[in-house]
């Protein structure tokens, strides 16, 4: 038996196998998701494990090593969001995102340390010797907003889009903030004196960790882009530059001590335009699924190695100093979202509700980056105070708050997400309207949001679409986009019910497919792949285009009457279901 | 108060819907650039702005101005030129919704940035937008990419109509035919928030000291 030569390899694999079991088994029984959101459950399946080895071992259970959370499970996570990331609602509320990330952050960091500090002088808690600085230390990074566990609970409760935007894009941007102040707190935790410039000097750091991080995800992507442009001949391998550069962006930002998040972020959503317009349509559904699979792996691995670390002897349960944590963090993240939504809602014309204003206070959950971070501190005697209490406010956060908000959220009637499905029209509206406000702006000598918008769609096809699109003679703007995708998935629906046999582009049949199209189950990506044969979809294409412009041709356009019985259709029709069944 | 030119009744109707005197002094300083000083503005003044160049709606846009129906004048058709009192009466319709106003105004409110949009669209001025119109708004919006077929342009158009009428009018029999979208259907099928996204920042500027 030569368990030490492959111990390591197999360990890992067992506990992805623990973890994907425990995921199925939760998804057997109905009712539980809806009730407990998985992140409980995986974090009570982590603690059973803990219980189980710990009494195994009668030692601690192996504590979740911060290197292999910050350099292993974290990236895949952060990637899969920023790639997926609706860019239009995140650069509309872009500035009230980064207001909450940044100063909501800095508030609440100074908030909770300076409230223990005061806490600690009480005499009858005997926290005498925890100091100021120790406190901020711990406040840095307590404060942030855990953008796993906020993704883990906000995906199941579907709010509306600009909701689940703001508290999604503040936790995954404040990381920038978080990674400087836990830095500086933590070197002026070992510098005997600490003077005025070194403060000034974290400020800057701020900028530069936030802005570096940027820049580096940025080039990591546009690269990425440029690469995929000259993959033609080896599709293959294409998903693969998706992940490597956008890896490599993360641990170049670490590298330098930049923010690895934000970096990460910009590099997939600088990158996304360019590499689905020149990867294959094979590559990009697996550079989805793989995205999708890592993401949920890591996600699952991470809330039970949550659980197992919190059982074992690394805890010092100072109860007072505990339950002050937890309610200092909820009490000033509330103070922090009232002022700040105060100011927000002064500059725009869409408030934010008191409604809105509760569930984004109240989903400020924290998570694994917490845990990781306070395994990180230096080791000094009341370690394990900070440990404590940062166990007890995840364990809180994710169980009472990630459990309570889908009532509650029910119970408020929040807005939630519109279910329907895009129409062309929509878009054509929406465009229609960017270019309006684009036209007004300039006219009235206003420099705003649709003018910065303008130019930069500009600047976009006059210099970038060039070098970064491999067949530039073919940009698609996204109506058109839609419209193709649109009528795809219908020229399946008609093959799928067999309907062209039976004389096809009845208009009122094909209005109604076309238009309807949000009422039938969707066709999931799956199938698409598998009618996907490009002769067949060539012939689909051909003949729906044919048929709109022969509704169109019968009186005005679009006078709904059933089409001149013509044999040609029906013709064309039977080859396509002859050709359909060959490459079956 | 403060202006340098008397001001006409209807403009002062208007500083009473909320556009400040600091605003207005700032439109005129624009309205004087692009009349090159004179007191009215033609079509070819809006030539001057360099960037409203490559705004592929840019002829649509400059008609607005000149349409009669957003002027608030009674004829219908286009004006030939517009003074300044019109100039700010377009741009009124950007202003953002207030904070203090009641149900029925805002529903007014709500309507009227609708109806500019409307008439936008509505280039013939017959109230409602027709196919061969909604294909044209599309062939603007996509002039951009010279590439694109207009085939293509005219099918977008053409099932953005289809998916128009199906909504407004349902399930139609072989015989019937739909018009166009009528204004009350464009309230329905039109992009149901524009009216919140439908205003100019700077219009928002809150001035503390107006009125020496």
């Amino acid at each position: 038996l030569d368990y030490q030569h492959v111990q390591v390899p197999f360990e890992i694999t067992l506990w992805i196998m623990l973890a994907s079991l425990a995921k199925i088994g939760f998804h057997l029984y109905n009712k539980l998701p809806s009730v407990v959101p998985e992140s409980c459950l995986l974090i009570f399946v982590g603690l059973i494990m803990g219980g189980i080895i710990y009494g195994l071992n009668d030692r601690s259970p192996p504590v979740m090593d911060s290197d292999i959370f910050f350099l292993y499970l974290l990236p895949p996570i952060v990637l899969d969001a920023g790639y997926f990331m609706p860019s239009r609602p995140f650069f509309e509320n872009i500035g009230t995102i980064l207001l909450y990330a940044v100063v909501g952050t800095i508030w609440n960091v100074f908030g909770i340390g300076f409230s223990l500090y005061g806490i600690c002088q009480v005499k009858a808690f005997r926290l005498q010797d925890v100091s100021l600085l120790h406190n901020l230390l711990f406040g840095s990074l307590i404060a942030a907003v855990d953008p796993v566990a906020v993704l883990a609970v906000f995906e199941e409760i579907h709010v509306n889009e600009k909701l689940h935007i703001l508290v999604f894009g503040e936790s995954l941007l404040n990381d920038a903030v978080t990674v400087v102040l836990y830095k500086l707190f933590r070197s002026f935790c070992e510098m005997p004196t600490i003077k005025s410039v070194d403060v000034f000097a974290g400020v800057g750091k701020f900028f530069v960790v936030g802005l570096g991080g940027v820049l580096v995800g940025l080039s990591f992507g546009f690269t990425a882009a440029f690469t995929t442009r000259f993959t033609k001949d080896i599709r293959v391998i294409e998903p693969l530059f998706v992940f490597l550069y956008s890896y490599l962006s993360y641990l170049t930002a670490e590298m330098f001590h930049l923010s690895g998040i934000v970096a990460i972020i910009s590099c997939a959503m600088g990158m996304k335009r360019y590499v689905e317009a020149n990867i294959s349509l094979k590559s990009h559904t697996t550079v989805k699924y793989f995205m999708k699979m890592w993401s949920s792996v890591s996600d699952t691995l991470i809330f039970i190695f949550l659980g197992v670390s919190t059982i074992g002897e690394n805890h010092e349960w100072n109860w007072p100093y505990i339950c002050f944590t937890v309610i200092f963090c909820l009490i000033w993240r509330a103070l922090g979202v009232l002022v700040l939504t105060f100011f927000v809602n002064r500059f725009h014309v869409n408030t934010i509700t008191s409604k809105d204003q509760f569930i984004i206070a109240y989903g400020g959950l924290r998570g694994a980056i917490c845990f990781s971070l306070v395994f990180l501190l230096p080791d000094f005697h009341r370690k394990k105070l900070f440990i404590a209490a940062t166990t007890v406010v995840i364990l809180f956060t994710v169980f009472v708050q990630g459990m309570t908000i889908r009532p509650l959220v029910d119970l408020l009637a929040v807005k939630r997400k519109r279910e329907s499905a895009p129409t062309v029209g929509e878009q054509i509206h929406i465009r229609f309207l960017d270019h309006l406000l684009a036209g007004i702006e300039d006219i009235s000598g206003h420099w705003g949001q649709y003018y910065w918008k303008d130019k930069l769609e500009y600047f976009n096809s006059k210099y970038l679409q060039k070098i970064l699109l491999r067949e530039y003679d073919q940009p698609k703007s996204s109506i058109v986009l839609l419209y193709e995708k649109l009528e795809r998935k219908h020229a399946i629906e008609l093959a799928q019910a067999g309907q062209l046999g039976h004389g096809p582009a009845h208009p009122s049949f094909l209005c109604s497919a076309f238009l309807c199209s949000s009422d039938r189950t969707v066709i999931t990506d799956q199938k698409l792949e598998e009618t996907l044969n490009p002769e067949v979809l060539d012939n689909m294409k051909e003949i729906l285009a044919r048929n709109l412009y022969r509704i169109r041709r019968t009186g005005p356009a679009y006078n709904r009457h059933t089409l001149p019985g013509d044999s040609e259709p029906t013709e064309q029709a039977k080859e396509i279901l002859i050709l359909r069944h060959k490459s079956l | 108060p403060g202006l340098p030119w008397p001001i006409p009744a209807p403009v002062t109707s208007l500083l009473s819907l909320a556009v400040t005197s600091e605003q207005i002094e700032h439109l005129h300083r624009r309205f004087k650039q692009l009349s090159q000083d004179q007191l009215t503005i033609r079509k070819e003044n809006f030539d001057s702005i360099p960037d409203l160049e490559f705004n592929p709606i840019r002829g649509k846009i400059v008609h607005a101005f000149f349409d009669k129906r957003n002027l608030r004048q009674a004829s219908d058709g286009l004006a030939d030129e517009i003074n300044f009192e019109d100039f700010l009466t377009i741009m009124s319709y950007f202003r953002p919704i207030e904070m203090n106003m009641d149900e029925e105004q805002l529903d007014r409110f709500r309507k009227e940035k609708l109806k500019f949009l409307f008439h936008m669209y509505d280039s013939d001025h017959d109230g409602k937008i027709t196919l061969q119109e909604y294909r044209n708004v599309v062939e603007e919006l996509l002039s951009g990419n010279p590439h694109l077929e207009k085939e293509s342009a005219r099918s977008i158009a053409d099932g953005a109509m289809m998916e128009a009428a199906s909504i407004c009018v349902g399930q139609m029999g072989p015989d019937q035919v739909y018009e166009g979208i009528t204004f009350e259907d464009f309230l329905k099928v039109g992009d149901v928030s524009a009216h919140t996204k439908m205003h100019v920042r700077f219009l928002n500027v809150d001035t503390i000291a107006h009125c020496y």
